[in-house]
C-alpha cells in the first residue's frame, strides 16, 4: 500500500530489511561459581549446562573458608552470547551466591596432576627425574617399573610435561580440573609471573 | 508444642494465606490429608487426575495473582502433575506442589510408588526441595512460597517424605524476614537503573515510529494503570502477547492487538516497521518474533523485564532494564513528566498513528460467516456479546485458543488464562475451574478444541462435585484443527493422524458426569443455546459447537519466517507493496 502523505524526515528503505544480529566466538571459558552446599547443587549446575547443549570440560569444586559455602570453577568450551545466557542464568538459581566468567578477566589458574610413568631402566628414571625437577614437580611414589609424578601449574605446562613424559610410556594419570580466581584488581598483570 | 509435621504443613500453609488446596490423596501424604481433615479450615478440591490439580492451581494463580497450591501423593501422583509444572514454568505461573514421598530410609530403593520427582522436575521449577528433617519443614514451605511468588514467578516444589509428616516436633514458623535472610543467594531486582530508564526516556521521547509490546510481565506486576498512562501521554500503540493481554484493554483506541504469529496485521506492520519497540515484560519467544533478524528490522529495542536471564537471549536489545515492569514505568513516567512530557517529533508521531489506522481498516481481524454452518469464530464473537465482554476466558490449545485470542476482545488484567509457553492441550478445562475457584464473581469460559477437551474432560466431575459453575464451549471441528491447518498449509493437505471425527457425544456425556450439556449445529442455535447457559449457575455447562471443519486460523505469519511472508484472511499473502511502509 502506497501511502503518499509522509514526511521526508522518515526513511524508508525499500526490499526485505534485516536487524543486526551478534554472533559469539566460540571459546573456552572458566566460570567461577560460589555456592551454598545443599543437596543437589551440583546437579542443578550441570543440568543447566547440558541444557544448552554444552559439555562440562573439567570441574573442581571445594570448601571455602566460609562454611557451607563452595566454589567451584567450571570449564566449558561455548559461544560467548550463550555462555553470557548461562552465566545469568545460574545466577538465578537459589542456590548460588555469585558467578562469574573470569575468562578476560585477570586470573591465576592451577591444575595438578599425577602420572603414572613406565622408568624401567635407570636411563629413564634419571631422565624423568631431571623432566620433573624442570618442572617444579615432586615423584611421590616409587615402584621397580614405575615413578608417579605430581605436577601442578596452568593447563600449558600441565600439558607441557605430559607430552615430555609420553615417550616413556604414560600407565596412569589423573588430572583435576582447573582451580582459579580473580587477580585482585589492583595488581598490574604484567607484573605477575 | 510438639505436633506432627503434617500439621506444621497445614499450619504454615495457613499462615501463608492458603485458602485452597487442588490435589489427590495416596500412602505417601495421607497424614498430610489427615491433618487437612482434623483442621478443616482450608477448603480442599478432589480432582480425578493430578495433573487437573497441576492446572487449577495455575488457573486459580493466574486469575487472582496468589500462589496456587497443589498435593499429590508420591510416584505416579507426582509424575501425573508434572505437565503442569511445565506449564506453570513456561508462564511464569506461581505455583507450589507438594508431593509425599516415601519414607526416608526407602528413598533409593525403588520403594513402592517412588520417583526421584525432585530430579525430574530440577529444570521446570523455578526451585524444588527434598524435605530431609521436620525442623526445616516451616522453613521449606516458607521459601517455598516466596520464591514461587517474588521475582519472576515461577512453580516450586516440596517432595515430603512420609516418616517427616509422622514425626513430632516443636519447631515454629519463621517469619517473613527469616525466610529472607535464609535465602542469600535469592535477591530479585526490582528497581531498574536509572541511568538506563534515562536512556529509555530518550528514546521514547524522540522516537518517531514507536510500538509498546506487553508480555505476561505487565500482568504479574499488575501495571495496567502504568501502561495505559506512558501510551496515551506519549501517543504510542500498544501491542500485547497472548500472555499480555488485558495489561492493555483492546477496547483501547491504541490497542493493536496480539502480535506474532496469528498476530492482527496492523500489530505486525507496526513492529515490522517501528522505530522504537519497548518490550514491557515480554520475552521475545520465537511465536512472536518469527524470522529473528527480520523481526523489527530497524527499531532500537528497550526491554524492561524482572528476569536478567530474558535479557538479550533471542534478540539483542539496546536499552536493558531488569526490574519490576510497575516500578520501572512509574520511574519512567516520572522521568518523561521531569522533562515535560514532550513528544519531539509530534507530526511523525501523529503520522504513524494515522499509518496503523490505515492498516487497521486494510486488514481488520475478519471472516466470512456463513448462514449454514457455523462459524469458530462468530462462536466466538456470541460469547463475546453474552457475556459482556467481561468473562474470564480460558482456552485449551490449539486454533480454538487463537480464535479466542482473535475474537474475544479483552480489557482487563487476568482475563485471558492460557497456556502460552508450553502450549498445553487439557490446560482449559481444568484451568478454568481454577479460575472459577478464585474469581466466583466473575463468568468464566473455558473456549475448548474437541482435542484439547478430551484430554482433562474427566474434571467436570470435579466442577460438578464442588457446583463450580464454569462454562465449557467447545469448538468441535471433529479434527486436531491446527495440526490439520499446518498439513494445508505445509504439507499439501496430507492429514496424517489429525481425525477426530469419532468423539463421545459431548451432551451426554456432560449429562452422564452430572452437567448440562448442549449442541448447536446451525449458526441460529448458537445464540440460543447460550443464552440456555448463561442461565444456570449450580453446575457446570458443555456447549458443543459443531463447527466448519476446515476453517483457518489467519492471519498467520508461517513458522520461521518474517511478518512480510504473513497469510491473510484471504489465504493470500501479503503484497510486498502492503508489507511497506512507502512514503513519498
Amino acid at each position: 500500500m502506497a501511502d503518499t502523505a509522509g514526511s521526508s524526515q522518515i526513511t524508508v528503505k525499500k526490499g526485505p530489511k534485516f536487524r543486526e544480529t551478534r554472533k559469539g566466538q566460540v571459546r573456552k571459558h572458566i566460570i567461577n561459581v560460589l555456592v551454598r552446599n545443599e543437596i543437589g547443587v551440583l546437579a542443578r549446575i550441570a543440568t543447566l549446562i547440558a541444557g544448552k547443549g554444552y559439555n562440562i570440560e573439567s570441574l573442581s569444586v571445594g570448601e571455602t573458608h566460609e562454611k557451607g559455602v563452595s566454589r567451584m570453577t567450571i570449564e566449558v568450551i561455548g559461544d560467548d552470547i550463550v555462555i553470557d545466557q548461562v552465566v545469568k542464568q545460574l545466577r538465578k538459581l537459589i542456590d548460588t551466591l555469585k558467578v562469574r566468567d573470569i575468562t578476560d578477566v585477570p586470573h591465576v589458574e592451577r591444575e595438578l596432576v599425577l602420572v603414572k610413568v613406565h622408568t624401567p631402566t635407570a636411563r629413564a628414571r634419571d631422565e624423568v627425574l631431571r623432566i620433573v625437577e624442570i618442572f617444579r614437580g615432586k615423584i611421590v611414589d616409587v615402584s621397580p617399573e614405575t615413578y608417579t609424578v605430581e605436577v601442578t601449574g596452568d593447563e600449558d605446562k600441565i600439558n607441557a610435561i605430559l607430552e615430555l613424559l609420553k615417550p616413556f610410556g604414560i600407565k596412569e594419570m589423573a588430572r583435576t580440573g582447573k582451580v582459579a580466581m580473580r587477580r585482585e584488581l589492583f595488581v598490574d598483570e604484567n607484573l605477575q609471573d | 508444642m510438639p505436633r506432627k509435621g503434617a500439621d506444621i504443613v497445614i499450619e504454615t500453609l495457613k499462615e501463608e494465606g492458603v485458602e485452597v488446596i487442588f490435589g489427590l490423596p495416596g500412602g505417601a501424604i495421607m497424614e498430610v490429608y489427615d491433618a487437612l481433615y482434623r483442621d478443616g479450615t482450608i477448603k480442599h478440591i478432589l480432582v480425578r487426575h493430578e495433573q487437573g490439580a497441576g492446572h487449577m492451581a495455575e488457573g486459580y494463580a493466574k486469575a487472582t495473582g496468589k500462589v496456587g497450591v497443589a498435593m499429590t501423593t508420591s510416584g505416579p501422583g507426582a509424575t501425573n502433575i508434572v505437565t503442569a509444572i511445565a506449564d506453570a514454568y513456561m508462564d511464569s505461573v506461581p505455583i507450589v506442589v507438594i508431593t509425599g514421598q516415601v519414607p526416608t530410609h526407602l528413598i533409593g530403593n525403588d520403594a513402592f510408588q517412588e520417583v526421584d520427582i525432585v530430579g525430574i522436575t530440577r529444570p521446570i521449577t523455578k526451585h524444588n526441595f527434598l524435605v530431609r528433617s521436620i525442623e526445616e519443614l516451616p522453613l521449606i514451605i516458607r521459601q517455598a512460597f516466596y520464591i514461587a511468588r517474588t521475582g519472576r514467578p515461577g512453580p516450586v516444589l516440596i517432595d515430603l517424605p512420609k516418616d517427616i509428616t509422622q514425626q513430632l516436633s516443636d519447631v515454629s514458623i519463621p517469619s517473613e524476614e527469616e525466610v529472607r535472610a535464609s535465602l542469600p543467594g535469592y535477591r530479585p531486582h526490582v528497581e531498574g537503573n536509572i541511568q538506563q530508564i534515562k536512556r529509555a526516556v530518550d528514546l521514547i521521547m524522540s522516537a518517531k515510529k514507536p510500538v509498546l509490546y506487553v508480555g505476561g510481565g505487565a500482568v504479574n506486576a499488575e501495571a495496567q494503570e502504568e501502561l495505559i498512562e506512558l501510551a496515551e501521554l506519549m501517543r504510542i500503540p500498544v501491542t500485547t502477547t497472548t500472555q499480555g493481554k488485558g495489561a492493555f484493554p483492546e477496547t483501547h483506541p491504541l490497542s493493536l492487538r496480539m502480535l506474532g504469529m496469528h498476530g492482527t496485521y496492523y500489530a505486525n506492520m507496526a513492529v515490522y516497521n517501528c522505530d522504537l519497540l519497548i518490550a514491557v515484560g515480554a520475552r521475545f519467544d520465537d511465536r512472536v518474533t518469527g524470522k529473528v533478524d527480520e523481526f523489527a528490522p530497524e527499531a532500537k529495542i528497550i526491554h524492561i523485564d524482572i528476569d536478567p536471564a530474558s535479557i538479550s537471549k533471542n534478540i539483542i536489545v539496546d536499552v536493558p532494564i531488569v526490574g519490576d515492569v510497575k516500578i520501572v514505568l512509574r520511574k519512567i513516567l516520572e522521568e518523561i513528566k521531569k522533562r515535560g512530557a514532550k513528544i519531539l517529533h509530534p507530526e511523525d508521531r501523529e503520522r504513524w498513528l494515522e499509518q496503523i489506522e490505515k492498516w487497521k481498516k486494510l486488514h481488520p481481524l475478519t471472516y466470512r460467516n456463513s448462514s449454514k454452518v457455523i462459524k469458530p469464530q462468530y462462536v466466538i464473537e456470541q460469547i463475546y456479546e453474552v457475556t459482556k465482554g467481561d468473562a474470564i476466558i480460558v482456552p485449551g490449545v490449539g486454533q480454538h485458543q487463537m480464535w479466542a485470542a482473535m475474537f474475544y476482545k479483552f480489557s482487563y488484567p487476568r482475563q485471558f488464562l492460557n497456556s502460552g509457553g508450553l502450549g498445553t492441550m487439557g490446560f482449559g478445562l481444568p484451568a478454568g475451574i481454577g479460575a472459577k475457584v478464585g474469581r466466583p464473581d466473575k463468568e468464566v469460559f473455558v473456549i475448548d478444541g474437541d482435542g484439547s477437551f478430551v484430554m482433562t474432560m474427566q474434571e467436570i466431575i470435579t466442577a460438578v462435585q464442588y457446583k463450580i459453575p464454569v462454562k465449557v464451549a467447545i469448538i468441535n471441528n471433529a479434527y486436531l484443527g491446527m495440526v490439520r491447518q499446518w498439513q494445508e498449509f505445509f504439507y499439501d493437505k496430507r492429514y496424517s493422524e489429525v481425525d477426530l471425527s469419532v468423539q463421545p457425544d459431548f451432551v451426554k456425556l456432560a449429562e452422564s458426569m452430572g452437567a448440562v450439556g448442549f449442541r448447536a449445529e446451525k449458526p441460529k442455535e448458537v445464540r440460543e443455546v447460550l443464552e440456555e447457559a448463561m442461565k444456570i449457575d449450580d453446575r457446570p455447562v458443555v456447549l458443543d459447537f459443531v463447527v466448519d471443519k476446515e476453517e483457518n486460523v489467519l492471519p498467520m505469519v508461517p513458522p520461521g519466517k518474517s511478518y512480510r511472508d504473513m497469510i491473510l484472511e484471504d489465504g493470500k499473502g501479503t503484497s510486498e507493496a502492503e508489507t511497506m511502509y512507502l512514503v513519498g
